[in-house]
């Protein structure tokens, strides 16, 4: 990915990231989750240490600052940050230590039954907010994925998902790549302010470092006021039954297929069938649905073209 | 003429060299401060002549050439002051200067013939220059001297020699005395005595040593005395060190006493493996960082595939990557190898790990590889991010009991270590086990209770992951009864039994060969006689023998398998590490040879055609090395194969490894 040349705009943007408390597959320890973790890295790397993040959850859980204090320890690699600053003169880490350029995480309190969607609305447009990071789905709790959508719809901003980089934001716009199944990217223009769910495609965060996580400041935020998750309180839990999962088996002797049918991830859909075009015809389709798909770029094409 | 110049020149040089020392202790006084002691300084002299002359001796030659030299140079620079300096002249005095002038030049003509075709070790530059300066001083003295004697006249001629004689003088003393201060190579002198007086691992010198009456054969080499890493601070406002003055003022100190003799460079692994790591390069860098400057002066090997005279630094400016780049770091296998031979005790590694905590813990920044393994302590509690249950799988047919099953104690816990998921080291354990059963002896296990010790961790600089491990370690290991530990693994050794004190773990660990020719002694183990009479030899796994000096046990074991024992020209607490060791196979910083195939070059020049080993980190390493080669078999694998077990017919792990099979070329492969 390179950064974005409007670089300046891109720090105008106020950028914020929403984490939560991860949980690791293997010992189910609490931990950075790994799609909030790349929306983190996303984040720092636009933005350096001016992004912000946001928790909405209980301060009481023993674990969670401490989990959160996981993604703190992000909060380091910037140019400004690296150790001792030549021009100036500061040691950084001793400015660092005294405040400056560490992590800043906002953590709105509120009970575990309590709906977060409206305090994040109601803090997001307090902070001005116009770029918001977060992953696609939670590790625990209800993990349902919902969170961006509705939290989009409550601010009435856009919403994109699956996104695996963002190539450019200016002051307008945000420009970035949404992954698609086997590989493919699809680049989307989407205008400010907007909501972005990562996917686990995403470059891998950075380590999270003991330092500046220790020194990261974690406020305790009440805002709004806590209101019970309605939708919740109405819904029934019930243990989960572990179902069987439908294997799609392929038969075929070729391992290409095999390899293909185990690594799609969904289905091709909307695909157009052309018959009976002369060769130059068919030439003309394709250039043009690739284009359309931002596959490829006009400048080649029109030299492509002035070449015939 | 001389008469009245002599004093003048004297007192002039020891004027300014006293200048140049002072300003120099304020270099030193820049790192971190220590209670200061200064009843230390008495213990100077006999640490010199006792403690750093054992390590100088190892090269016989040049510790009679150092004797000669320093002790002639001392002997004529105090007679000198009184004589000339004074002017209390006597023939017994003179005399005795005479002498002790002829002592030095003996010793500068042999530090000469060394410097004709000087080995790629040594620095050249000043410390070639030093060399004539020796001559020049032990000549000048002599000849001024001559008078006192009654040998020439008194006013010794005419203008001319007068001149000349003053010029030599002059020039012994600007690089002895003068040069002593302001950072020549004499520089040393002061220094180091210095630094033996105010060591930060007092226990290395015999003035502080734990047993004073030890007659352990390993103590001729005193390394392993002290060999802990020095535990941090996780609550200070830095965490590491990050520029010069982050460091210890002791520790500027030390750096400052390097005669860069290059012994250290001639043993590093990492060196030889053509990786960019020389460690006498390394302390060279650390004293251009506390002095300020660059590394363009520098007249040694530098790090291999790093231009010398590009890097550049100060006491107050980063170390990493302006003075030394971080590869250099990790390319460190932490194997002490160099602090054993350092003729002037500096301690390289306690100065590695020192800058790879703040890349660590402030940076973020360790290797991709070393980042993974410390994420996975971190959630998993072992390396490799498996799940911690899965710990006792390879033992799942041995029905060992777990030590929460017995409260009323056992006389041995095993220790497993992360060698527990290794397919290949299963196969020691097993051995192991066989061993114990064997011998009648009655252990237990942690089971998932047991976490990684931390090892690797620390040594990658994570120290906050380290003191996290180790206390819950500590924690679980204070709630069950057992007499001792036994592990296979001498990292879990090394840090269990060296590092956890300072975390309130104390407990008693042996190392499987120690523990294993304990049962030898009481005769509990019967060994059939080897049937092929094979040669062998063994490595010696650093933090086995020169962290923790046992180099005994693990050959008495082989001398009861009545195994021949060929052993490596670099062995016992010379032994090369196998490259594994402080994070570096994680690290793998590349370089133009792998450290575990020079090893194994080692072992081939043997004629062995069997290596043992006593670490599964070493196991690991030497099997990586591609066949055909010796065989690798630990210490536990080689003692169960001899075994005779009566009525126990259940073969655990003497198995004969499954030949390979073989595709012929003109075979179908089944599809
Ligand atoms: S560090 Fe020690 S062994 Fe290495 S060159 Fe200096 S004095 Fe010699
Ligand atoms: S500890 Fe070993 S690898 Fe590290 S510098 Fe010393 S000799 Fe080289």
């Amino acid at each position: 990915m390179t950064l974005p040349e409007s670089k300046a705009d891109a720090s105008d943007v106020r950028t914020i990231a929403l984490v939560s408390a991860g949980r690791h597959v293997v010992s189910g320890r609490s931990d950075r989750a790994r799609e909030d973790a790349r929306a983190v890295e996303m984040g720092l790397k636009l933005a350096g240490d001016a992004l912000t993040l946001v928790h909405a959850g209980d301060p009481e859980e023993p674990t969670l600052v401490e989990c959160l204090r996981g993604y703190l320890g992000m909060y380091h690699g910037f140019d400004m940050a690296r150790g001792f600053d030549m021009a100036r003169g500061v040691d950084m880490v001793e400015r660092r230590g005294s405040g400056g350029g560490c992590g800043r995480l906002d953590l709105l309190s509120m009970a575990p039954s309590d709906d977060a969607v409206p305090m994040l609305a109601e803090w997001l447009e307090a902070h001005e907010a116009k770029l918001v990071l977060t992953g696609q789905r939670a590790e625990c709790g209800e993990g349902s994925g919902l969170l961006p959508y509705l939290l989009a719809e409550r601010l009435g901003w856009a919403v994109v998902t699956g996104v695996a980089a963002i190539e450019s934001v200016d002051g307008e716009a945000v420009t970035l790549l949404q992954a698609l199944p086997q590989g493919q990217r699809r680049r989307l223009t989407v205008t400010l302010p907007c909501l972005v769910a990562v996917d686990a495609v995403a470059p891998a965060p950075r380590q999270s470092a003991f330092g500046p996580a220790r020194r990261g400041r974690v406020d305790v935020v009440e805002i709004g006021q806590p209101a019970p998750d309605a939708d919740r309180a109405a819904w029934q839990f019930m243990p989960a039954r572990a179902r069987p999962k439908r294997l799609k088996v392929v038969k075929s002797a070729n391992a290409r297929d095999r390899f293909k049918a185990a690594a799609a991830k969904s289905e091709a859909s909307g695909g157009r069938v052309l018959s009976d075009l002369t060769a130059d015809q068919a030439a003309e389709k394709l250039i043009e649905y690739l284009r359309r798909e931002n596959l490829l770029r006009q400048e080649k094409i029109s030299a492509a073209e002035g070449d015939q | 003429m001389l008469q009245t110049l002599l004093p003048i020149l004297i007192f002039t040089a020891l004027a300014v060299g006293a200048i140049g020392a002072a300003r120099r202790i304020r270099l030193w006084r820049r790192g971190r401060r220590s209670p200061m002691r200064w009843q230390r300084l008495l213990r100077m002299p006999k640490r010199y002549l006792n403690d750093l002359h054992h390590v100088v001796a190892r090269d016989k030659a040049m510790a009679h050439t150092h004797v000669a030299t320093a002790g002639g140079f001392v002997a004529a620079m105090a007679l000198a002051i009184v004589v000339h300096g004074f002017g209390w002249h006597g023939p017994i005095l003179g005399g005795l200067l005479l002498a002790a002038s002829i002592v030095m030049f003996v010793g500068a003509l042999a530090v000469n013939r060394r410097r004709l075709n000087p080995p790629a070790k040594l620095s050249k530059g000043p410390w070639q220059r030093l060399s004539k300066s020796l001559l020049a001083y032990s000549v000048g003295m002599f000849l001024v001297s001559l008078p006192l004697v009654g040998v020439a006249p008194t006013t010794l001629g005419g203008g001319a020699l007068v001149l000349v004689l003053t010029l030599l003088v002059a020039w012994g003393l600007l690089e002895m005395i003068v040069g002593m201060g302001w950072g020549g190579p004499m520089k040393h002198a002061f220094a180091g005595s210095l630094h033996l007086a105010f060591h930060r691992r007092p226990e290395r010198f015999d003035d502080q040593h734990g047993e004073p009456q030890s007659t352990n054969p390993h103590d001729v080499h005193r390394g392993s005395r002290s060999t802990a890493l020095f535990p941090l601070d996780l609550a200070a406002p830095k965490l590491g060190v990050e520029k010069p003055s982050d460091f210890q003022w002791e520790q500027l100190l030390g750096f400052d006493a390097c005669v860069q003799c290059g012994r250290c460079q001639a043993v590093c692994p990492a060196f030889a493996a053509g990786q960019p790591l020389n460690p006498k390069k390394l302390i060279q860098d650390m004293v251009v960082g506390m002095a300020g400057g660059t590394d363009a002066r520098y007249a040694g090997s530098g790090y291999p595939g790093i231009d010398v005279g590009k890097h550049h630094g100060s006491s107050a400016s980063p170390i990493v990557p302006q003075l030394v780049e971080a590869e250099t770091l990790w390319a460190c296998t932490t194997c002490r190898a160099c602090v054993e031979e350092c003729p002037m005790m500096i301690e390289h590694v306690d100065a590695i790990v020192d800058m790879r905590r703040f890349i660590t813990l402030e940076m973020g920044e360790t290797p991709e590889k070393g980042a993974a393994a410390i994420d996975n302590l971190i959630a998993t509690d072992n390396p490799g991010g498996l799940d911690n249950a899965s710990r006792l799988d390879w033992a799942a047919d041995l029905d060992l009991d777990r030590i929460k099953d017995r409260p009323e104690g056992v006389d041995v816990l095993l220790w497993l270590g992360d060698g527990a998921f290794d397919m290949r080291n299963q196969r020691t354990l097993r051995a192991l086990v066989k061993i114990l059963r064997a011998g009648g002896v009655d252990f237990a296990v942690l089971g998932e209770e047991e976490r990684d010790s931390g090892d690797v961790a620390r040594r990658l600089g994570d120290e906050a992951t380290f003191q996290r491990l180790a206390e819950r370690n500590i924690a679980t290991l204070s709630r069950y009864r057992f007499r001792r530990i036994v592990t296979a693994d001498p990292h879990s050794f090394h840090v269990i039994g060296r590092e956890y004190p300072a975390f309130g773990g104390t407990f008693e660990i042996l190392h499987h060969s120690t523990f294993m020719a304990e049962l030898f002694e009481a005769g509990r183990l019967s060994v059939g006689v080897n049937p092929h009479s094979e040669t062998v030899t063994y490595h010696d796994p650093c933090y086995l023998g020169r962290y923790n000096g046992e180099f005994a046990a693990p050959r008495q074991l082989l001398a009861a398998l009545g195994l021949e024992v060929a052993e490596m020209a670099r062995s016992g607490y010379r032994s090369r590490c196998c490259g594994g060791g402080g994070g570096a196979a994680l690290s793998d910083v590349p370089g133009k040879a792998r450290i575990p195939d020079m090893r194994m070059e080692d072992v081939r020049e043997t004629g062995a055609t069997t290596v043992a080993v006593a670490c599964p980190q070493c196991t690991a390493m030497l099997e990586g090395v591609v066949e055909p080669r010796p065989q690798i078999r630990d210490l536990a694998e080689l003692v169960a194969e001899a075994l005779i077990e009566p009525g126990f017919d259940e073969v655990v792990a003497t198995a004969p490894t499954p030949a390979r099979a073989k595709v012929q070329p003109d075979e179908e492969i089944p599809a």
